[in-house]
Order: C-alpha cells, then sequence, then structure tokens
C-alpha cells in the first residue's frame, strides 16, 4: 500500500486520481502537466494499478538517476497483474531475458547495453538513409495523386518496421505483422493484459525461430552481429539475443510512428511552421527535429520502487510503480521558455525525449535519422498540406502517445 | 572559446554530434569527444554555445 498521507498534495482531482488514459488527456495532456507543476508536482493515482507522476525537469532528470533505488526490471506504465507475470507459462520473468537493457538493471543493463550500442551510433545508421529516402519516395508516389491519405497509417506507420526489419535482416513482407504485433504488446496491450501476453508470446516464438536460423547460416545482418557478441569470453545466449530483437520491436516502432505522426499533425494544423519548413536549411532542420521531439514527446517509462524510497516529501514504497514523465518534463517553464509552443529554431533545448542517464534511449540516432528524412521528403513532394478533418484524427496514450488515424489533404 | 566533454556524465546521446560534427566526434559507444582538443575555430562559437544548450546530461562546458 502506499502511505498517501505522507503526499503535501491538495486532495484534488488531477493530484490524487490522475488517468493517464483519460480521452482528454491522451488528446491534450499539456493543461493537466500545468495545474499538476503548480500544486503537487508529484502527483498519485490508484488507476491503473496505481503510480506516481512527476512533471518537473529536475524530478524526471533526478528520477531517471536513482539507480538501483528504482528499478527497470518492469519498464511499461501499467505492470502486468501479478497472476499473469508469474505464471511460469508465460516465461515472462524467466530472468533478465524479457527485453534487455530496457528491461534490466545493472549489471545485466550495462553489458547488454555496450553490445547494442556501436550498431546504434550516427556512423552505423547513416548506410540507412538512402534506403530510407527511397522509401519514403515510394510511399509518397502511392498517393501523392490522391488529394490526400492518412499520414499516420499510409506514411509514418509504414516506416520504423522496415527500418528494423532491414537492421535485422527480416523480409520486407513481415512488417505488416510487426505493427500489428507490437499495436497488441502496446497500445492495446497495455489495457489488456491477455492480448499482450499472447502478442509477447507471437513476437518471441518469430525470433526464436530466426535467431536459430542465424546460428547455422550467419549473415551479413543485426541478428548474426548479435550472436557473435561475448560476456566475459562466454558466447552470449540465443535467447539474450531474442530479447534483444524483441525490445527493438516494442521500442522502435511505435515510438518513431508517433514522432513521425505527430510532426505532420502540427505542420498540417500550423500554417506559419509548414511554410517556414519549405525551404528550411539543415540548421533548422536540425533544431526543428529536436523542437518536435521535445513538444510531442511520445515515450513515458515505468519503474519500480525496489525498497522504499523517498524524494521531495514523497515516500515511494516498495513496488510502487513510478513514472518517467519525460513528456511532461519537457514542458517545464523552468527549463524551456514559453514551453507550450513550438519555436522551431529553439536554440536552448536540453529536451529528454530519449529518457536521459543510463537507459537513454539506444535507437535514438536511428529514430533521429528517420524522423529527419519522413520529414523532409514529404515537403519536398507534398509542401501544402491540411487536416482533412480535425474530428476524425485519433491519438493513442499511456506508454507511447501519438496520432494513430491523421487524414490529410493536399492538391 | 574552447569545449570540455565530461565523460562522466555523457550519456551518449550524439546530440552534440548530430548538431555540431565540427566540434564533437563520438566513439563506438556514441559518446562524445572534442575535436582538436576543445578549441572551437573562430566563428563556430554560437554552435558551440548550442551544443551546450542541447546536452541533456549537462556533460559539455566551455571555457572562454
Ligand atoms: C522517436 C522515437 C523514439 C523515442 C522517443 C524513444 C524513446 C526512448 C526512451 C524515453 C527510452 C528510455 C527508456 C527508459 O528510461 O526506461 C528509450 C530506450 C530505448 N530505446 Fe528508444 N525511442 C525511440 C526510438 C527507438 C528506436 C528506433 C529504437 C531502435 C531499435 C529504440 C531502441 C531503444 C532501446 C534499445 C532502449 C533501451 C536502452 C536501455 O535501456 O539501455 N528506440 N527509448
Ligand atoms: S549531447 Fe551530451 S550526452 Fe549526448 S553525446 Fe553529446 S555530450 Fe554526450
Amino acid at each position: 500500500m502506499t502511505d498517501t498521507d505522507a503526499v503535501p498534495c491538495p486532495v484534488g482531482d488531477l493530484a490524487t486520481d490522475y488517468d493517464m488514459f483519460d480521452a482528454g488527456y491522451v488528446q491534450d495532456p499539456v493543461p493537466a502537466w500545468a495545474e499538476l507543476r503548480g500544486t503537487c508536482p508529484i502527483a498519485h493515482t490508484e488507476r491503473n494499478g496505481g503510480s506516481w507522476l512527476p512533471t518537473r525537469y529536475e524530478d524526471v532528470q533526478a528520477m531517471a538517476r536513482m539507480v538501483p533505488e528504482l528499478s527497470s526490471l518492469s519498464p511499461l506504465v501499467v505492470d502486468l497483474p501479478e497472476e499473469i507475470a508469474n505464471d511460469p507459462a508465460t516465461g515472462i520473468f524467466s530472468g533478465y531475458n524479457s527485453g534487455a537493457p530496457i528491461s534490466a538493471d545493472p549489471p545485466v543493463q550495462n553489458w547488454t547495453r555496450r553490445i547494442l550500442l556501436p550498431h546504434f551510433t550516427p556512423k552505423a545508421i547513416e548506410p540507412l538513409r538512402d534506403y530510407t529516402e527511397r522509401l519514403c519516395r515510394d510511399l509518397i508516389d502511392g498517393f501523392v495523386h490522391d488529394g490526400g491519405c492518412d499520414a499516420s497509417v499510409d506514411y509514418a506507420e509504414q516506416i520504423p518496421p522496415r527500418l528494423i526489419a532491414r537492421k535485422l535482416g527480416i523480409d520486407e513482407s513481415r512488417v505488416d505483422q510487426f505493427s500489428e504485433w507490437v499495436r497488441d504488446a502496446g497500445e492495446l496491450g497495455q489495457q489488456d493484459p491477455e492480448l499482450r501476453v499472447r502478442s509477447r508470446k507471437t513476437i518471441r516464438a518469430f525470433f526464436d525461430a530466426e535467431v536459430a536460423d542465424r546460428r547455422s547460416n550467419p549473415a551479413d545482418d543485426l541478428i548474426s552481429a548479435l550472436l557473435e557478441s561475448e560476456v566475459d569470453g562466454q558466447p552470449i545466449t540465443d535467447e539474450m539475443v531474442v530479447g534483444m530483437c524483441h525490445l527493438q520491436l516494442v521500442a522502435g516502432i511505435e515510438t518513431t510512428r508517433s514522432s513521425i505522426g505527430s510532426a505532420l499533425w502540427h505542420f498540417a494544423g500550423h500554417e506559419d511552421d509548414r511554410r517556414r519548413m519549405v525551404d528550411a536549411d539543415d540548421e533548422l532542420w536540425g533544431t526543428a527535429i529536436e523542437e518536435l521531439l521535445r513538444f510531442y514527446s511520445p515515450v513515458t517509462m515505468g519503474r519500480n520502487a525496489a525498497e522504499d524510497v523517498e524524494y521531495g516529501g514523497v515516500t515511494f514504497r516498495k513496488g510502487d510503480k513510478v513514472l518517467m514523465n519525460f513528456p511532461g518534463a519537457n514542458h517545464d517553464p523552468e527549463v524551456f521558455e514559453n514551453p507550450d509552443e513550438v519555436i522551431l529554431d529553439r536554440r536552448r533545448n536540453r529536451h529528454i525525449a530519449f529518457g536521459a542517464g543510463i537507459h537513454r534511449c539506444a535507437g535514438s540516432n536511428l529514430a533521429r535519422m528517420e524522423m529527419e528524412v519522413a520529414l523532409r521528403t514529404w515537403f519536398e513532394r507534398i509542401p501544402e498540406f491540411t487536416l482533412a478533418n480535425p474530428d476524425a484524427v485519433t491519438w493513442s496514450g499511456g506508454q507511447i502517445r501519438g496520432p494513430r488515424i491523421l487524414p490529410v489533404e493536399f492538391d | 572559446m574552447r569545449i570540455k566533454v565530461d565523460a562522466e556524465k555523457c550519456e551518449g546521446h550524439s546530440r552534440c554530434y548530430s548538431l555540431a560534427p565540427e566540434l564533437v566526434d563520438v566513439d563506438d559507444l556514441g559518446n562524445a569527444f572534442e575535436l582538436n582538443d576543445g578549441e572551437v575555430p573562430a566563428g563556430l562559437e554560437d554552435k558551440a554555445r548550442l551544443i551546450v544548450d542541447n546536452c541533456p546530461e549537462f556533460a559539455i562546458t566551455i571555457e572562454e
């Protein structure tokens, strides 16, 4: 149980009862964060399994560094019910293999991360740029003469799974399945544990087979490269590599899709900003992408208190869920001037859309390249576009926030 | 003007490199190090400030 007595917060709807799945909050969480920052900067709710929600940049930065006090063994924003998580049949808590480094603490987190990082540096990602440009042009060719498209489904959603597939060495014919699996594991699964567990099994069975195949037939791809890694002189296990593949799917698809989609949503509805990007130079693109990442940060992560731990006048009891509210931190007026405005050439921008500290997004350079190419290619071909029907736009929320249906029109 | 990357603080976001490859490079883990011993070439002072103000780990500092 949580000791809510220790919370110096008013009893009010948001301070004690925020709901991360509330339709209004999902559509625009900014006013709720602003209110909480002023009245109750570390709010608590019993909803959705219970959680703590910090809204100040300083607090989120500090909490991201509370290792090992806040554990990443289950980084979901809504944990699976215990009877499901502990059911041996699900295999979920079978050691650290459920997707290190994201769902791991040191020391496992350190070495799994070290193995992944060299494959995601800016120089390791650059060779994928040509492919991404071709992909984006081909996608646009498919709808550019139709007068409109769903910028989320027909464009943003199509890009990230293809890059992950290409990196891992999986045939492109699988990408529609990838999108379906990660939707079941994430967007839908976060409120439907049975579906989440089913999807997890499907993803792991798929990679069990792929990894076994690369063990006997190494290829020039990331799965084969990961299999060559050594840990303390011992070869890495197949199971670890399956976990890392699983992680790239659930961490790399809906996230990047959301960022591309949010950016297109923004430009469709903000004429001045849209016009400004039509002949933007490299420097403006550079700051604009960081600003869109800040303003529309898609990812909230979870931690669990490993022991009772105090922070900022609040006691997190052992097991309590603490949300890493990176999106909320990125709107803190203490750190960002006019935080609730998109300022495409913002120069002071220490945003933490990719997290902070030891779990900082390993795929950030891939995500950034995808965003840049997707947006620049779009603007080259479709400089003028608007929302076809603002009421038809839908957003996904919770762990990953971004538009899911986004009809736009153009000439 | 000189810049300094604190290797203890850097978590390898590579944001500095994507904004100013003239001033920093990154190693195999994405961690940044200064080019040119940190000496900022004339005309790039603004870029140096830009990467200081964009590092989420507060790892880059300027020594005038
Ligand atoms: C715009 C797109 C993306 C955003 C906003 C994003 C955000 C994040 C955040 C906030 C974390 C920190 C997790 C934590 O603190 O618990 C993270 C971790 C991670 N992300 Fe991303 N991500 C994106 C795209 C990607 C892509 C394309 C990949 C590629 C496969 C990826 C792979 C990872 C991995 C492996 C981790 C775990 C790192 C660790 O725990 O050491 N992400 N991401
Ligand atoms: S932006 Fe900061 S944390 Fe990231 S690589 Fe550069 S110095 Fe390191």
